[in-house]
């Protein structure tokens, strides 16, 4: 499968990766390097939602939830060391290690519980209980009185503490993004053609047969959703990190929709597609505005949804491979 | 006593508002099995063209009639040139593509008429209010709403189960490539019937303007809503519609109204408020939940079709 | 999806004045981070185009100073205001900041600000966490004292006689405060305490409890659609005369106003600004907004003129110096020396305004439009809760 085209092209991005912060430096744009950082985080964040979406069929209406309890796990702790007070009879806690895993289990538990809930249902019903299950959530952490409602936590500690890595210096704290999504993308290779991904893939194929050869169907969904669901989780830790800020907002119908989006721009079922969906998705976000402004049409500066909505529904309708397909596509590449 | 069972009222009231809302979007939803995200934006037109158009014309009843008519038309011409091409797709690329038509729809009213929400207000002949209780006074309006959707919901039955085209409507969401190769042009009935469920919620749109802020956005907040409705009905039930409606507006409404004093008599007050506000909340949504472990098809199944 | 990232570059200020060479001099840059989407947008809209007036006549300087004005939409996101701050402070050097409209924005905006060295001018928000004793010196407020819009309607009440008020607000940090607010001032009992929910549409259940409670009068701090929703229910329900509203000036706008029309005759309300105050400066300014962007301006609009005057009035005093003469800057915001459009402007200790809170009632005047009338001061020389706790002097 690896074959030596591949390679080039891999060592070549995952270098580059490692040279954003030295080439923005350069440039005199190292604020930007906060965009890179958030661009690693919402990619973990939209793979982890292709492993169920793309990989799996399970179209989860309500991904953001299992981001926004990861990253409330992190913003939480932080509070109750700045307040002073305990959780539960514990100690709230700053260190990245402790918090990251915590954030990574509450919310595969979190997963595993709606996860199994949802299985029951399929198709349209299935993407409507996942949002009815963020909803609910949403509003569970926008009534969280002790823990800022509606307007979310501010880590006042600013980041979390690693040993021997200063996460509150934008660059170092990119460079730990980068590593845990590089981590996960070899991870998500590794799953995509193991044995268990073989199964999940066929499952979405043709469910009945997978069901009829004795293949217990649930219970491969279900791991697969936890997985995503934990691995969102510790995109949502990092936000939190990132912005050293968490609110109900992380969980917020539009935000699984954003999720989505980004998987769908880059390339559903892909390993990287999700990635580069992330990328294009913030940094259309950020330079539409701009670039209509530059090209003279100041109209949609302000209005970039405008064209925004519309590239997403040509996107969908015409370029179903998303960026990914169209890119081997022109390539003439047939592996998908 | 009264109390509650003015507020009975209000949540069948509430239901039936969003009855109003979910009855095109399970027409769509069951018959033509797609997903509409953009329902919602379809809500907002019909309240902006009702308001302008009775700020034109001096008379809301014209300004419901031309909502009727402009959203039936913004509605079929998306069918035309959008909706179409996603039958055959799976229902990602549906909520995806029009997804996309609300940020488009948003941003153009935006644009359109500035970020200052709109006047409409009710008409003369529905001001005012009647005694249904002692000393209790009902809005005429919303004793209105409740008959419109009464009205909506025969029209709609009589529709489906009466008339020929409701026939073909049965017959093409089962088989349609066997009611086309009877003569029947699919292409153009579906562009109508996509019409009429933007025409239910161009409708909806016009009566909720005098009740609600006529904005930008305003379908958002209703459109999830509806969706709640429509699967706990069951998706593509009329029937279910109306049931999940009521089930959803009574719940919340005696929610916000009766939790937060349930709860002072376990708690103290204050945290009762808060811990009653966010319950109340997200009690649809656990009803929605519930419903859906125990009937994964909603209360009222209907076999979908999937093209 | 939200985030709109819209920047508006001198050249809008610049156009806007007909002035098309640029001076020499390096202009001073000021970060405006501000809500322009969402339902809350016109907020934001407001204050942008209240400084951008200020600035046009001028023609594109503030104070005598070439100014250069960066907006971009916060979305009404904390963590997008995070973002813009982060680019504002980092990238493009700006000396001063101002333009949050939200209270759960401003926590994260200001800290960063601080933390930068950089000045921080508000023209809306002001949660009391910066009031009291976390008040900071280069932090600066030109509207008020989030506590003071809400303690000025309790003393409305008082002094129309209320004895028994029901009162409601969104489960929210702000509305709780506005609540708590109310309550510090108001003397009268509390017939009914309700919070509602965000973006709440259906008012049906609340307003029957209003009915069942029988108070003398209703507070609600329902700020935007909200209130829209809320009102034009409530007088559908037949109730606004029965028990009347007393609200803040969030809650009774002019656009408000204009979407509700009758629905808001009766309505009274307190602020520190009206459209119909008799002052040199609030005459050219409503002229000025009218003519420049072809409607009337809101409360909101003043805000933003009058945080654009303050930072001129400080400008002018260093010679257009922000960082280069900090002492001499903060000394100049603090003195606060300009006409303000609700006439007086005096900033208390913690650098927030002492305002003179007016009663209004809605009316229809003698052309049948709908207004606000000024009714008369009833909270003079109001310092909010915090000052007190502030150690600046």
């Amino acid at each position: 499968m690896v074959n030596k085209r591949n390679l080039v092209f891999v060592t070549a991005a995952v270098l580059a990766a490692i040279l954003v912060p030295q080439v923005l430096t350069m440039l005199g744009e190292e604020y930007l390097i906060g965009t890179a950082s958030r661009i690693a985080i919402y990619g973990l964040a939209a793979m982890s939602l292709n492993l169920i979406l793309g990989y799996g069929g399970m179209v989860s209406f309500g991904h953001a939830a299992y981001f926004g309890v990861g990253a409330y796990v992190v913003g939480i702790l932080s509070f109750h060391v700045f307040d002073g007070s305990s959780i539960m009879g514990f100690q709230g806690t700053d260190a990245a290690v402790l918090s990251w895993l915590l954030a990574i289990v509450i919310s595969a538990l979190v997963a595993f519980v709606l996860g199994a809930l949802s299985l029951r249902t399929s198709g349209v019903y299935f993407i409507m209980i996942t949002l009815a299950f963020a909803q609910m959530l949403y509003f569970l952490f926008v009534s969280m009185e002790r823990y800022g409602g509606d307007d979310g936590v501010i880590m006042y500690n600013g980041r979390n503490s690693l040993p021997m890595v200063d996460l509150s210096d934008d660059t170092s704290f990119y460079y730990v993004c980068l590593t845990f999504l590089l981590a996960f993308l070899l991870l998500f290779v590794l799953l995509v053609r193991s044995r268990f991904g073989k199964v999940l893939q066929a499952c979405r194929q043709n469910e009945t047969r997978m069901r009829a050869l004795g293949c217990n169907v649930r219970r491969y969904k279900l791991a697969a959703f936890v997985i995503a669901g934990a691995v969102a989780g510790l995109a949502g830790a990092l936000n939190a990190n990132h912005a050293e800020y968490v609110s109900p907002d992380y969980l917020h119908w539009t935000k699984s929709g954003d999720l989505m989006i980004m998987v769908i721009l880059g390339g559903i079922g892909t390993i990287i597609g999700p990635v580069i969906g992330a990328a294009a998705f913030l940094l259309l976000e950020d330079f539409l505005p701009l670039l209509f402004d530059a090209t003279g049409f100041p109209t949609f500066k302000e209005h970039w949804r405008i064209v925004f909505g519309p590239l997403l529904i040509l996107v969908v309708l015409f370029a179903r491979g998303g960026l990914v397909g169209t890119f081997s596509a022109m390539r003439g590449d047939h592996e998908r | 006593m009264y109390l509650f069972l003015e507020q009975l009222l209000n949540g069948i009231q509430f239901g039936v508002f969003l009855f109003l809302i979910a009855a095109g979007l399970t027409l769509i939803f069951g018959i033509m099995g797609v997903i509409n995200l953009a329902h919602g934006s379809l809500f907002m037109i019909g309240a902006y063209a009702a308001a302008v158009a009775t700020e034109w014309t001096g008379s809301f009843a014209l300004g419901i009639v031309i909502a009727l008519v402009v959203s039936g038309i913004v509605g079929m011409a998306i069918e035309f040139v959008i909706i179409r091409r996603l039958y055959d797709r799976d229902h990602l690329d549906q909520v995806l593509a029009t997804f996309g038509l609300i940020l488009f729809a948003n941003e153009l009213m935006t644009i359109l008429f500035g970020r200052t929400p709109l006047f409409l207000n009710v008409p003369d002949a529905l001001n005012g209010s009647v005694e249904i209780f002692p000393g209790v006074q009902y809005p005429l309006y919303r004793l209105a709403i409740i008959a419109m959707g009464v009205l909506v919901a025969l029209i709609l039955f009589l529709i489906i189960t009466r008339t020929r085209a409701g026939m073909l409507i049965r017959a093409g969401s089962t088989n349609r490539d066997m009611v086309a190769v009877l003569g029947v042009d699919i292409a153009l009935m579906f562009t109508l019937l996509f019409g009429l469920g933007a025409v239910f919620a161009g409708f909806a749109g016009a009566m909720a303007g005098p009740l609600i802020s006529v904005e930008v956005g305003m379908g958002e907040q209703q459109l999830i809503l509806a969706f709640v409705v429509v699967v706990i009905g069951g998706i593509g039930s009329v029937r279910g519609a109306l049931v999940g409606a009521l089930l959803v507006g009574v719940v919340d409404t005696l929610g916000r109204a009766f939790l937060p004093d349930l709860l002072k008599l376990f708690m103290d007050p204050a945290s009762a408020d808060g811990i009653g506000a966010g319950l109340s909340s997200m009690s649809i949504y656990i009803v929605m939940a519930a419903v859906l472990i125990v009937k994964p098809n909603g209360l009222f199944p209907v076999s979908v079709a999937r093209h | 999806m939200k985030t709109a990232n819209i920047v508006i570059a001198t050249s809008m200020a610049l156009a806007m004045s007909g002035i098309a060479s640029a001076v020499m001099a390096e202009p001073v840059k000021i970060g405006m981070i501000t809500t322009l989407s969402t339902g809350a947008g016109y907020l934001g809209e407001d204050v942008r185009d209240g400084f951008l007036l200020a600035v046009a006549e001028e023609g594109g300087k503030l104070g005598g100073a070439e100014v250069e004005v960066l907006v971009e939409d916060d979305g009404r996101k904390p963590g997008n205001g995070k973002q813009i701050a982060d680019k504002f402070l980092k990238r493009d050097k700006v000396e001063i900041m101002t333009g949050v409209i939200f209270s759960n924005i401003t926590p994260v905006v200001v800290p960063l600000t601080m933390k930068a060295g950089v000045f921080y001018v508000s023209p809306n928000s002001a949660p009391s966490i910066f009031a009291g004793k976390g008040c900071n010196q280069d932090y600066f407020v030109a509207s008020w004292q989030n506590d003071s819009l809400h303690e000025s309607a309790g003393v409305y009440a008082n002094e129309l006689g209320y004895k028994n008020a029901y009162i409601l607000a969104p489960n929210y940090q702000a509305g709780k405060d506005s609540l708590a607010g109310f309550k510090r001032y108001f003397k009268g009992k509390i017939a009914g305490e309700t919070y509602t929910k965000l973006g709440q549409t259906d008012y049906a259940a609340e307003i029957a409890k209003i009915r069942d409670a029988k108070p003398d009068m209703v507070f609600h701090f329902l700020p935007g659609g909200m209130g829209i929703n809320f009102l034009k229910q409530y007088s559908q329900a037949g109730l606004k005369d029965t028990y009347p509203l007393v609200v803040s000036t969030a809650s009774m706008d002019e656009k408000i106003m204009g979407a509700v029309k009758d629905a808001a005759i009766g309505v009274r309300s307190t602020a520190h600004w009206n459209l119909a105050q008799d002052n040199a400066a609030n005459k050219t300014f409503v002229e000025g907004f009218k003519k420049t962007y072809g409607r009337t301006p809101t409360v909101y609009a003043s805000q933003g003129y009058d945080t654009a005057k303050l930072i001129a009035s400080a400008l002018k005093a260093t010679g257009g110096k922000v960082l280069e003469a900090k002492d001499d800057f903060r000394a100049a915001l603090k003195k606060a020396d300009f006409a303000s459009v609700r006439g007086e402007f005096k900033l208390a200790n913690n650098n927030h305004p002492i305002n003179n809170w007016l009663g209004q009632v809605v009316e229809k005047d003698a052309n049948g439009n709908i207004v606000n009338k000024i009714v008369k001061v009833v909270s003079p020389n109001h310092k909010d809760a915090y000052a007190d706790a502030c150690p600046l002097k």
